[in-house]
């Protein structure tokens, strides 16, 4: 099977190897415990494998970086940890994903409430056609009834948080089609972490943005993880590396490796991770 | 200017000649008769145009007259006709893009659609003809009304389904990443985002069914006086003038003249509102 | 820097990295004749190699300006990762530690000069013991930075040992020689800096060792290096209180 490169000692067999791992990781490396613990998940569209065998721990409110070639699987992962892929008939996923005791994997999940706690960003901005502040109502008044004064409130603290609110506080009621692409990226992680979630997903956020708004993003990253685990996919390594506690290489469905990002970076264990990392690929 | 030309560049510039002359003279022949069509219809139809056509009814042979009843007879006909064809229409593209996507009876579905956007409207006609008017025994404005619906139908059908359809999937995937149920997405997310869209192509809608002859002819006929009651024969535009058109008396023809050139600038308006529209949706 | 890794996509970059290596080289076989003249200076009385070795300590300062710019060029434009990262970081701290080993060259060739014109009444055999080993185990490591050879970096890691052996047992003999006879005292006080420079050489060798060891396998070399140099208790053992 596949062999994974985690910073536990190898050799053990897998399950044994992962759960000493969770506890060597963080004496090692300054990981926190998992809040989602990934357990050998396998992903198919139609018959086609598209995930192999993945087992991968979220730190809680730590960013968990993941890079890989084009269709290497990243991106699938993402939409199996919000259970995205269940709009679409063919595509099925089995395995465990397990947040607070539970398998959100297991048929009979609420798929609304479960994807208020795991929040998703997307690689262009999604702004709704509609005011800045009723986009970031819209998802809060999903699962919650506020006040007005509440709910405005909570879209200023949401603007806040995602370092919006200067630029936007003077016009929350026009269109939210009329901010800049950086600007509305921020809106769109404005109203998800407006629903308060436990995990935010980030797939690829920057890569329709300019170096500048991408910056604001990876600052707000960071700026975000002291009360949400993070995980993002990036095509781009820096900031896989400027933003990221641990790192996962995905190649072809399989993780290859996992580490702290700054290992990954220096010194990888797998020559495949080394081959990607430093552009010497196939 | 231009260096010295080889031989397969001159080649080059023949060709493209004699292509944008081919393709300009096409071009030329084709509007020349739209715009000998319009400028005959602006001619005689300004003509006749005098207050007396919005105040008084469509005359008896040899007298004068105007067009009140039909103008109020095709206002009422097509009103009624939306409203019956535009929601159907609407929810049944909804169903198409939203929930339907590509399964085999969406896909059935949309063939069949097309079929019946490109029916030809007097079989729509007869068939109401023999659904509405045949059992009631008589004309009625509703008849027309239900046949106009059925052509407005199937084009609001296409055009809401393919409008949603080119909404980036990730808009949809967004609102349910929120853990929005999928009808606040449909209502709350979608359909402001197809507005526009959906809005000219009701509105491009209009404008085929304002102009539909065949089917009035089968349903609604006409009716020489004031009428209000849908149950009974109606009389509007295009039959109007399809019958004064085609009689001997000259009052009748500037009248028709006259329904043509209303009617002409009615779906130019509604044409100009609707690239309104859809330039409103490429801005956003 | 491991050889059995494929080309880099960009074949500039693996152009740059290869002269990267070349300029390392060049350094490296630079560094390593002048530690040879100079060697040759005080054990053949050569003159002429003395000021040869002098003079190429020029040629190495103005190599290790243009392996530095290089390497800031290449960090600034490339962003470089993992093991290409590794090499480019080794290259500055490789051509710091071939700077100081020419400089102690250096000094080791101007001493020659003034040794040259005394007559000394005993043998350098300890000396030139020690300029072979240091000179072996410079071109070793030096190999090692050409060839990303790990494995030889260990070897000249660990034969450091032996350098400092005999430099203890130099030192010892050195100062039997200014306690027997006064007039010692210049050229063995030269001899002494002499040794020393070379033991010196010996240690930025080894350095040069881990840091190729570093970049080739991503990780520290790790455990204590055996350090033999007892020569700061030769004499007078400190009193610990």
């Amino acid at each position: 099977m596949t062999q994974v490169t985690t910073d536990a000692a190898s050799g053990a067999p897998a399950e044994q190897r992962q759960d000493r791992g969770s506890v060597q990781v963080r004496a090692t490396s300054g990981l926190n415990a998992p809040k989602m613990a990934i357990r050998n998940v396998e992903f198919f569209y139609g018959a086609n494998k598209a995930l192999k065998g993945i087992t991968l721990d979220l730190p809680d409110r730590q960013v968990t970086g993941m890079i890989g070639p084009s269709g290497c699987g990243k991106s699938t992962l993402l939409r199996v940890l919000n259970r995205m892929y269940d709009l679409y008939p063919n595509q099925r996923a089995t395995g465990e994903v397990v947040m607070d005791g539970q398998n959100i994997l297991a048929p009979g999940i609420d798929l609304n409430q479960l994807r208020s706690r795991i929040g998703m960003v997307f690689q262009k901005p999604t702004p709704f056609p509609m005011s800045i502040h009723d986009n970031i109502a819209f998802g809060v008044k999903l699962h919650e009834r506020l006040s007005k004064s509440a709910m405005d409130e909570r879209v200023e603290w949401s603007l806040t948080r995602a370092a919006l609110w200067a630029e936007v506080k003077d016009r929350l009621s026009a269109s939210a089609m009329g901010l800049s692409g950086g600007q509305q990226q921020r809106l769109c992680i404005a109203r998800t972490i407006a629903t308060r979630p436990d995990v935010i997903l980030l797939d690829e956020p920057t890569s329709a943005l300019d170096p500048i708004s991408t910056l604001k993003i990876e600052e707000l990253i960071d700026e975000l993880k002291r009360d949400f685990t993070i995980a993002i996919v990036t095509h781009n390594m820096q900031q896989a590396a400027r933003c990221a506690d641990q790192v996962a290489f995905f190649f072809l469905g399989e993780m290859v490796e996992v580490g702290p990002a700054a290992r990954i970076f220096t010194a990888p264990r797998e020559k495949r991770t080394q081959e990607y990392i430093t552009g010497r690929f196939g | 200017m231009i260096p010295p030309t080889s031989r397969l560049l001159r080649r080059r510039r023949v060709t493209n000649a004699v292509a944008l002359t081919l393709s300009g003279a096409a071009a030329v022949f084709a509007l020349f008769w739209l715009v000998w069509i319009l400028l005959t219809t602006i001619y005689n139809g300004f003509a006749a145009l005098s207050p007396r056509l919005f105040t008084q009814m469509t005359p008896p042979p040899g007298s004068e007259g105007g067009l009140l009843n039909a103008i109020f007879g095709s206002g009422a006909i097509i009103f009624f006709a939306v409203l019956i064809g535009a929601p159907i229409g609407i929810l049944a593209g909804t169903y198409l893009a939203e929930y339907g996507k590509m399964r085999p009876i969406a896909e059935i579905i949309r063939f069949v659609n097309d079929i019946l956007l490109s029916a030809p409207s007097i079989v729509i006609g007869l068939f109401v003809y023999t659904l509405v008017v045949g059992p009631s025994g008589h004309f009625s404005a509703w008849a027309g009304a239900v046949s106009l619906a059925l052509i407005l139908l199937p084009v609001v059908v296409r055009t809401t389904d393919e409008t949603m359809r080119l909404i980036p999937n990730q808009l949809r995937e967004a609102a349910l990443a929120l853990g929005a149920p999928q009808w606040r997405v449909v209502t709350q997310v979608m359909y402001p985002a197809a507005r526009s869209g959906m809005l000219t192509g009701l509105l491009l809608g209009i404008a085929r069914i304002s102009g539909e002859t065949a089917p009035l002819l089968f349903t609604a006929l006409n009716n020489q006086y004031w009428s209000t009651d849908l149950s009974q024969p109606m009389a509007n535009i295009p039959v109007v003038i399809f019958q004064f058109a085609l009689s001997p008396y000259d009052a009748w023809h500037s009248l028709a003249w006259a329904g043509a050139l209303l009617m002409t600038l009615f779906v130019l308006m509604v044409s100009v509102g609707a690239r309104f529209f859809l330039r409103a949706r490429n801005q956003s | 820097m491991a050889p059995e890794m494929a080309e880099h996509i960009v074949k500039s970059f693996e152009v740059e990295l290869n002269r990267l290596r070349a300029l390392l080289t060049e350094m490296g076989g630079l560094v390593e004749s002048q530690v040879a003249m100079a060697c040759e200076a005080i054990l053949s009385r050569d003159n002429a190699a003395a000021t040869a070795a002098v003079e190429t300590d020029v040629k190495v300062d103005a190599l290790e300006r243009d392996v530095e710019e290089f390497v800031i060029r290449l960090l600034a434009l490339r962003q470089p990762m993992a093991q290409d990262l590794r090499l480019i970081v080794a290259s500055l701290k490789i051509t710091g530690d071939l700077e100081r080993i020419g400089d102690y060259a250096a000094n080791v060739a101007k001493r020659s000069l003034v040794l040259n014109q005394i007559n000394l009444p005993f043998a350098l055999a300890g000396l030139a013991h020690m300029s072979r080993l240091v000179q072996e185990n410079l071109k070793s490591v030096i190999d090692a930075v050409g060839e990303s050879d790990a494995d030889k970096a260990v070897d000249v890691w660990r034969s450091d040992e032996g350098v400092d052996e005999i430099y203890n047992a130099l030192f010892r003999e050195l100062i039997t020689y200014m306690m027997e006879d006064p007039r010692n005292i210049t050229p063995c006080t030269h001899l002494l800096f002499i040794a020393k420079n070379l033991e010196r050489i010996g240690d930025h060798a080894t350095n040069v060792a881990e840091t190729v060891y570093y970049a080739v396998k991503g990780e520290p070399l790790s455990g204590n290096r055996p350090k033999g140099d007892t020569s700061a208790y030769a004499v007078v053992r400190p009193n610990r209180e």
